[in-house]
């Protein structure tokens, strides 16, 4: 019974409000959202903080329902990921984790980091090229905007990394800061 | 010209589109699991709108959120009011909120649509 403690520690000393680990889907979303949303509204959060912080979280959690996939761990197909919120004096932790197809992971990277290249201004003109570019929506739904919007909104540079898992996969790990006041 | 009156919810905006009582409203919060698909009746009002629109029409913008999927359809319902003769928006932000306020200049600045800002 002692992991239930350990888990309990873990979370306190790295200041968790809420993990989520599971399938992902808008429902969950939702509910995530609602509860993360409680949780700031019980300490009276300033509400600009707020809306920045359910921002980054939308995008996250969305991101993960569209282009989180399944693979295959020993003879369990696994289709989960994680979602995490460290709340610190001084600024919000949004975190996923979510397993992608090793033949992504370059393209990622490369747009992760051209985001974190640029400034305010970059960013604003990368939005605005992308959303006037007029290709419509991928064939998952996205805009392509949420990793510029998460930056944009959190002024920080967003923080990945990717482990790699057995077969053709790896995990992408995802960190936005979003400071408070 | 059929009415549109969707309900919000904690996902969608209401919307409502009414030529007779003229009221042209998007307002709440927009992160739909599939936008282009919550978009499409909308658009497609106001392409047949556009055949034979009121002599002024001014669309209230008043959103609280909407997600980057839906930013991408909001530009198009602000495009398609670019065929409308005398079109005009009124883009409603909470005073405080910069984001909402700078998403409605950097659409204003992305359409051909005369446009207010407005804070409340």
């Amino acid at each position: 019974m002692k992991y239930i403690y350990d888990m309990h520690q873990m979370m306190l000393k790295n200041n968790i409000i809420l993990v989520y680990e599971g399938e992902f889907t808008q429902e969950i979303t939702k509910s995530v959202l609602a509860m993360a949303e409680r949780n700031m509204d019980s300490i009276g959060e300033e509400s600009g903080i707020k809306r920045k912080v359910f921002n980054v979280m939308v995008e996250c959690l969305q991101n993960i329902v569209k282009h989180g996939e399944e693979y295959i761990s020993g003879e369990k197909q696994i289709n989960t990921a994680i979602f995490m919120i460290g709340k610190h004096k001084d600024s919000y932790i949004i975190t996923s984790g979510n397993p992608i197809r090793n033949d992504l992971v370059e393209n990622l990277r490369e747009k992760l980091d051209m985001i974190n290249s640029l400034d305010k201004e970059g960013l604003k003109s990368l939005y605005k090229d992308i959303i006037k570019s007029g290709t419509g929506l991928t064939e998952k739904g996205g805009a392509g905007l949420g990793f510029v919007d998460m930056a944009r909104k959190s002024g920080q540079k967003l923080e990945y990394g990717f482990e790699p898992l057995k077969g053709d996969h790896s995990f992408f790990s995802l960190k936005t800061t979003v400071p408070r006041g | 010209m059929e009415i549109i009156n969707l309900e919000g919810t904690e996902d969608t905006p209401k919307i409502i589109l009414d030529k007779t009582n003229k009221i042209f409203e998007i307002s709440g919060r927009s992160l739909p699991e599939d936008s282009a698909e919550f978009y499409q009746p909308i658009l497609d009002w106001l392409a047949e709108y556009a055949k034979d629109p009121l002599p002024e029409t001014i669309f209230d913008f008043k959103l609280e959120y909407f997600n980057t999927a839906s930013s991408k359809l909001i530009l198009d319902v602000l495009t398609s009011l670019e065929d409308i003769t005398n079109a005009k928006v009124h883009w409603y932000f909470y005073e405080e909120d910069e984001d909402m306020e700078e998403a409605g200049e950097e659409f204003s600045e992305l359409v051909d649509v005369e446009f207010e800002l407005m804070p409340y």
